[in-house]
């Protein structure tokens, strides 16, 4: 079993409300969740991106985390205070080009003697192109063209320098890129750093399939990360790999206690504090994509349509038919006679694995025994301190079980994903 | 001449490249050991060697107090990043970070990107201007006390205190607000190296520190006093603006007398200042200059890192310190302190408060 730990982000299952919660960009908060995270032996910590301020009804977005550090720069300097664990930057394939960013992230694989990973991420929309000179709008096929054409640029990049030490000119010419001259940085330690991918289309299955050594995957439920699994998995042949090679993680949430009854009470709790009576409005507004704000959050839903296609959030995705999801909101809402605030709990927030220390365990190993992931990546809902009890408490009952590490047995990201050094080609 | 400030020193740790840590890190401690202000770390796309920001924010939580100064180029990189970067570098550093921003002029850095060729430097320092300018802006984008985790209304930030910079330059727009919030030091200190003309226009409206080059007191004054009248002219204070004399230094061997003609003042070499003699004789050098006010201090940049730094540290600096002309431990926690440089206000709240007092 695999596990990473997620730095807790902008979003409403971050907790900044409990007395708890500390800050979500001084240093000594990426410092405490990375040294917890190695304590527990985790694989590697794990930072996300978002490269302009969430905006809701035309206004910088108020109600959940804003703001954070820019991610290779934070894992560099995480680099000094950790040993083992691998340090994985989110970064976007749209808004950078290979030269610099392969350079970056070779940087940090040296720096830190081999444990860097890129997760490659795509997203972009005219509103986050608003801060770049690159501008505007990749539609969605074109996003994937250029992210399998960067991740491939990079790779030659690395592998212009022989494993030996020697550089040579590289020349790369393609669709997206013309570029040549000589790379600056010796070839990474890993060889080329872990790359991850985030993103769920088909197009983002087969370029993962492709390209990628992890996939971070939303999919937390036995039968959907079952479904997924066997899917990504049967498309590596295709490109003349193996299982093993393409790594499954999804994104989950763990709350324990002493008992399963207890743990579901904390769970219960975290819930009402993740959506706020101003947090279940700005959720409702989404969906039914218009204002809301004269609705009382203890109230019934509103007896109005959705509008289609509205704009009222910009820089987060928009899922799913707005209809089909307050139709199934009024149904969830009637059955159980629940007010608008209680709905969207019941329906928007989502804990994967809550139970003792012992049920945890067992779940996620079950998980991992039955095809579901080949590890997880745990989305703690407080700064910095998230993964205390689950370090203290349930990685000791994996380790005992065997389903998990007691000791790094490298010192690379690689090795602790048990992926090959990929083959150079010079 | 103008009126004698203290003295600040800074030193380069770049030379032959190193690709692990451990290097750059004894070099930095040594620095700190000789409370310099900052080290600088030289980088361009070209130039074998890991990205210097990176490296820099690696040795940033190994050390404690010396300013942190990577050359950051502008020609080829996006802004917006660029000033997300040099932020971070300032949050894990806790207020001590700097970077000395610079242009890519080659063709063969232009191939490396392949999006636009190689342009005269007055164009790239105009756009380097634009570059530390929006980066300013950013900065200052979230006011000190925006985030105000206020529970009874449900509001992590007050976002009348987020601003858009809506910035427009001649080759890039940046609508903001920064996604990092307000750095530690309000914004990281710019530097510029205004050796060349079109630097010196940049240096001059956006540095907090410039470098410059000159073989005699004389004209280190003379170039000093224009940069600070060009500040002055852009409305800016000069008196919040640091000259430092940029020296190459060769203390290889300290048996030597200082080389005929460096009693008055080092001599020309390439581009810039080459001092060859002994430590002790760099001290003199050091203290005869400032004291006749050509420049607020130096920037050291040793032939041989592993073998200069470590002379000037216990030799020149131990000597200034002696003799009272340079301090023995840092004052203060940040490098805007170690400058003797104030914490800017954000410009946006300060219009804000005027606009509220209309
Ligand atoms: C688990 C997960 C995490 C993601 N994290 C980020 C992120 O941190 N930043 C970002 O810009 N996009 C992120 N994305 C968005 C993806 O990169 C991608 O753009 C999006 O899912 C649309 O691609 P798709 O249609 O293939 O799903 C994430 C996606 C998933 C599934």
């Amino acid at each position: 079993m695999h596990l990473a730990a997620h730095f807790p982000g902008v979003n409403n299952t971050t907790v900044w409300a409990d007395p708890r919660s500390r800050s979500q960009i001084d240093f000594s908060s990426f410092e405490q969740l990375a040294r917890t995270a190695e304590r527990g032996k985790f694989d590697f910590f794990f930072l996300a991106e978002g490269l302009r301020l969430r905006e809701h009804n035309g206004r910088v977005h108020d109600l959940d985390v804003v703001g954070r550090p820019e991610s290779l720069t934070v894992l560099n300097a995480l680099a000094a205070v950790t040993d083992r664990l691998g340090l994985a930057a989110t970064v976007n394939a749209t808004f950078n080009e290979p030269y610099e960013l392969a350079r970056r992230l070779a940087t940090l694989d040296h720096l830190s003697a081999g444990r860097a990973a890129w997760n490659v991420v795509t997203s972009s929309d005219a509103f986050t192109g608003e801060n770049f000179r690159r501008g505007g709008y990749l539609d969605r096929a074109d996003r994937y063209t250029r992210a399998a054409e960067f991740v491939a640029t990079a790779r030659e990049l690395w592998d212009s320098w022989t494993p030996d030490g020697t550089s040579r000119p590289f020349a790369h010419e393609g669709p997206q890129f013309a570029i040549s001259g000589e790379f600056t940085v010796p070839r990474p330690p890993q060889g080329h750093p872990v790359v991850i991918q985030a993103g769920d289309s088909d197009e983002g299955r087969e370029f993962a399939a492709s390209a990628a050594d992890v996939i971070f995957t939303r999919h937390g439920t036995l039968e959907a990360g079952r479904d997924f699994y066997a899917d990504v998995k049967a498309r590596l042949a295709a490109y003349g790999r193996e299982p093993g090679d393409l790594k499954i993680m999804p994104g989950v949430t763990v709350v324990t206690g002493d008992t399963d009854a207890e743990a579901q009470e904390r769970a219960a709790g975290i819930r009402r504090q993740q959506v706020s009576p101003q947090n279940a409005i700005l959720t409702a507004e989404q969906i039914w994509g218009t204002d809301l704000s004269a609705y009382d959050p203890d109230g019934p839903l509103p007896a109005i349509d959705p509008v289609p296609d509205s704009e009222i959030t910009q820089g987060r995705v928009r899922h799913g038919d707005p209809f089909a999801i307050v139709a199934r909101w009024r149904a969830i809402s009637e059955a159980k006679g629940l007010s608008l605030r209680q709905t969207v709990i019941e329906t928007t927030t989502r804990q994967s694995f809550i139970g003792s220390p012992r049920t945890v365990a067992a779940e996620l190993t079950a998980f991992v025994d039955e095809r579901a992931a080949d590890g997880f990546i745990l989305v703690p809902h407080l700064t910095p301190s998230g993964l205390d009890d689950f370090v203290d408490r349930v990685v000791p009952l994996l380790q005992e079980s065997g389903a998990f590490r007691t000791e790094y047995t490298g010192s690379t990201l690689r090795s602790h994903l048990g992926l090959p050094e990929p083959v150079w080609k010079g | 001449m103008s009126a004698r400030t203290s003295l600040h020193l800074a030193a380069e740790i770049g030379g032959p490249p190193h690709y692990d840590a451990g290097h750059y890190l004894r070099l930095a401690r040594l620095a700190e050991d000789g409370a310099l202000d900052y080290v600088t770390l030289g980088d361009s796309f070209a130039r074998p060697g890991l990205d210097a920001l990176a490296v820099l924010a690696r040795v940033a939580p190994a050390t404690d107090r010396i300013g942190l100064v990577p050359t950051v180029t502008t020609t080829h990189t996006e802004p917006f990043h660029v000033s997300s970067a040099v932020a971070t570098l300032d949050w894990v550093s806790r207020g001590r970070a700097g970077w000395s921003a610079d242009v890519s002029t080659t063709e063969a850095e232009a191939r490396l990107f392949g999006r636009r060729t190689a342009a005269p430097p007055a164009a790239l320092w105009q756009e380097a201007g634009e570059v530390a300018d929006v980066s300013g802006r950013l900065w200052d984008s979230w006011e000190d006390d925006a985030e105000i985790r206020d529970t009874a209304t449900g509001r992590f930030i007050d976002r009348d205190k987020l601003h858009y910079v809506d910035f427009e330059g001649a080759t890039f727009s940046v609508r903001g607000p920064a996604i990092v919030p307000r750095p530690p030091q309000g914004r990281p200190v710019t530097v510029i190296d205004a050796t060349t003309g079109p630097a010196r226009e940049a240096a001059a409206r956006h540095a907090d520190v410039v470098h410059i080059r000159a073989t005699t007191p004389e004209q280190a004054a003379a170039v000093r006093d224009e940069v600070r009248a060009k500040a002055a002219a852009h409305g800016r204070d000069p008196g919040a603006l640091r000259v430092l004399v940029a020296l190459t230094v060769d203390l290889g061997d300290m048996e030597t007398a200082p080389e005929p003609g460096l009693e008055s003042g080092p001599r020309l070499a390439g581009r810039g200042t080459y001092f060859r003699g002994g430590p002790v004789d760099l001290a003199d050098l050091i203290a005869q200059w400032h004291r006749a006010g050509a420049a607020d201090g130096f920037h050291l940049t040793p032939i041989t890192p592993e073998r200069d730094l470590e002379r000037i540290v216990n030799g020149t600096v131990a000597l200034l310190q002696h003799r009272s002309l340079f301090r023995t431990f840092h004052p203060g926690g940040t490098l805007r302190e170690h400058l003797g440089l104030v914490r800017p206000a954000s410009r946006y709240a300060a219009a804000r408060a005027v606009a509220k007092e209309v």
